[in-house]
């Protein structure tokens, strides 16, 4: 590690702040890039068809890819020391298998005419449902158990995943490829008041996650010693937990189920900034927002007009890169021994 | 131990202390009628068969159980009222430290047991980092600043992890087995390092241990737990003694003082075990 081994006011204000820079320039240039070149004097004078697809368009997609990336990323950030676990995910929590079946029974059987407003609205439910669940099942002598937890998610993800497959197969045929392109995750363009009150559940669930920064740092030293430190581990895994449930259950119901953001925004992050949360969690802000905007900017452009899965961009480009950063990782810590 | 002096500053105090563990089931680890004093700039081993209480004493004692019955105070605090922060102030706890996970650097991982004296997201002042520079040098590892805490050797873990405890400045160090795991020299060192920072900073130092002639070694006064029962407290040769040892661990040894060091040793028999059942 260079310079300083440790966070430094300094390196916390320069981390902050090239992560804003990128996420704020990927924003800049998902706004300009599209199927229809925008004259910026049209949208600054308020007139004319850019306007419209400026301010009705692009602009609600990339504050929801925004949204979705940075709260995604900020979960992931956080139930990795939490489960003390660095593979965990948002998804291994088990809210998104839970949200996607329910999703998928209303897009199978909903009436049409229900259906734009239902199928978040049963994710959600969904998603509640699955935490609710999820969160008893784990529970070992009343605190929430990391290991049981993540076996938990899983097995209850997988069996969400069968259950989809049956759903899919019982649906009539007109609705299988609805249910196959929401199954991809996407970002799609939602009314503002939507944006509105999505919003506030991220804001919620991600100033949750953040107060249990200082908690995190220690959770790795084990519930024990984190207890004699003055910090309440059970307690700091529950927050953790109930704030990446609202986090997960509120992107699912809107962009559907979205992989890798919050697991590669965090260990690219890590490597750069170190492992501290207090930097960690807000640099993830901006790291995921800007990862996700990315990644959409990329599905709707590059094959225009025919617009890609966003969640096939995050895979593709994620995992592979993910792989890199764990092959780097392994040669390094191999190179730090005595 | 002695019982004058001014006993509720005392670093340690326990008096009648009951404790079952809630999910109960074969009672192992609870501790009946538990009374015990480690006076200031006192150095306590505890010892005893596996499932006596040891463990329990020890999270009793940090505050992270809270008597059923009786009353456990820590420099002048009562566990059972007052806050974690506050206890944090006043006593460490060292265990078997698992490799954390992630990245985290030595100095980062020392800085941590500033973590009581934070508030919220700011970060650790110059006087933390000076307080923990200062812990690095006393245990020896202040040129491992830089490293990842998870590459490093079993016995660099240990001290690191004395030094996050000695960043908290506690005036009670406790630790649970604390050289297990580590071979001869690294026992030696941890050791040694213990009785030197007992010494010079005068920190009251609680250790459970399996190995009884570290315990005799190192320890002046030693307290020896059988079936949650203080079965006696005192000096190494009064306390392990041939009767004591066969009748608690039920098991035959050797008992002796080595002529040439003049220490106690404790030494296990062939078949010792099965004569005793």
């Amino acid at each position: 590690m260079n310079g300083a081994a440790r966070l430094t006011a300094s390196r916390r204000r320069w981390g902050l702040a090239l992560c804003a820079a990128v996420a704020l320039a990927c924003a800049v240039l998902a706004l300009l890039v599209g199927s229809v070149e925008l004259d910026l004097g049209a949208v600054m004078a308020g007139v004319g068809p850019d306007d419209t697809i400026f301010w009705k368009l692009r602009l609600p997609r990339v504050a929801l890819a925004a949204m979705v990336g940075a709260g995604l990323a900020v979960s992931g950030a956080a139930l990795q020391p939490a489960l003390r676990n660095p593979l965990a995910s948002p998804d291994i929590i088990g809210v998104s298998g839970g949200a996607a079946l329910a999703a998928v029974l209303a897009l199978a059987w909903m009436p049409a005419w229900a259906s734009t407003a239902g199928v978040p609205l049963f994710a959600f439910v969904g998603a509640g449902a699955a935490a609710a669940f999820v969160y008893r099942a784990s529970l070992v002598n009343g605190r929430l158990d990391p290991y049981t937890q993540i076996l938990v998610g899983v097995v209850f993800n997988t069996f969400c995943a069968s259950l989809i497959l049956l759903v899919n197969a019982l649906a009539d045929a007109s609705r299988t490829r609805s249910i196959v392109f929401w199954m991809m995750g996407g970002v799609s363009v939602q009314p503002w008041p939507s944006l509105a009150l999505a919003g506030s559940l991220f804001a919620v669930g991600i100033v949750m996650l953040m107060g249990q920064a200082r908690s995190l740092n220690l959770s790795g030293l084990g519930d024990d010693t984190a207890a004699s430190l003055g910090f309440d581990a059970g307690r700091c895994r529950a927050t953790v937990f109930a704030a990446s449930a609202l986090v997960v259950g509120a992107s699912v119901a809107l962009t559907g189920v979205i992989t890798f953001v919050g697991l590669v925004v965090p260990h690219l992050l890590r490597r750069l900034l170190g492992s501290d949360n207090r930097l960690l969690l807000p640099a993830s802000v901006f790291g995921g927002a800007a990862f996700l905007v990315a990644s959409d900017t990329i599905a709707r452009w590059v094959l225009a007009p025919v617009e890609l899965p966003v969640g096939a961009i995050t895979a593709m480009t994620g995992g592979p890169f993910f792989l890199y950063l764990l092959r780097r990782h392994g040669r390094a810590r191999a190179e730090d021994g005595p | 131990m002695s019982h004058a002096s001014d006993g509720s500053r005392a670093p340690l105090t326990l008096a009648g202390v009951n404790y079952a563990y809630p999910s109960g089931g074969d009672g192992g680890g609870r501790v009946y009628e538990l009374s015990l004093q480690v006076e200031r700039g006192g150095m306590l081993a505890v010892v005893g068969p596996n499932g006596s209480g040891k463990t329990t004493l020890l999270r009793l004692a940090a505050g992270l159980l809270l008597p059923d019955s009786g009353q456990v105070s820590c420099c002048g605090s009562r566990t059972s009222v007052a806050s974690r922060a506050e206890l944090a102030r006043k006593v460490a706890l060292v265990g078997q430290q698992p490799a954390l996970g992630f990245p985290y650097s030595v100095i980062e991982v020392v800085l941590m047991g500033r973590a009581p004296y934070l508030e919220g997201l700011s970060l650790e002042s110059e006087e933390d980092l000076a307080v923990a520079h200062d812990a690095m040098r006393a245990t020896g590892t202040d040129h491992l600043g830089g490293r990842v805490f998870d590459s490093l050797s079993s016995g660099e873990r240990q001290r690191v992890s004395v030094a996050r405890a000695l960043a908290q400045q506690p005036e009670l160090l406790l630790l649970d087995e604390p050289g297990a795991f580590l071979d001869i020299r690294e026992q030696t060192r941890l050791y040694d390092l213990l009785e030197e920072l007992n010494t010079s900073r005068g920190t009251a130092v609680v250790s459970v241990l399996h190995d009884l002639n570290l315990a005799a070694l190192y320890f002046p006064t030693v307290a020896l737990l059988n079936k949650g029962r203080l079965h006696a407290v005192g000096a190494p040769a009064e306390v392990l003694s041939y009767a004591t040892v066969r009748e608690v661990f039920r098991t035959d040894v050797y008992v002796a003082i080595n002529d040439l060091t003049g220490q106690l040793n404790v030494l296990p028999i062939k078949g010792g075990a099965g004569n005793n059942e």
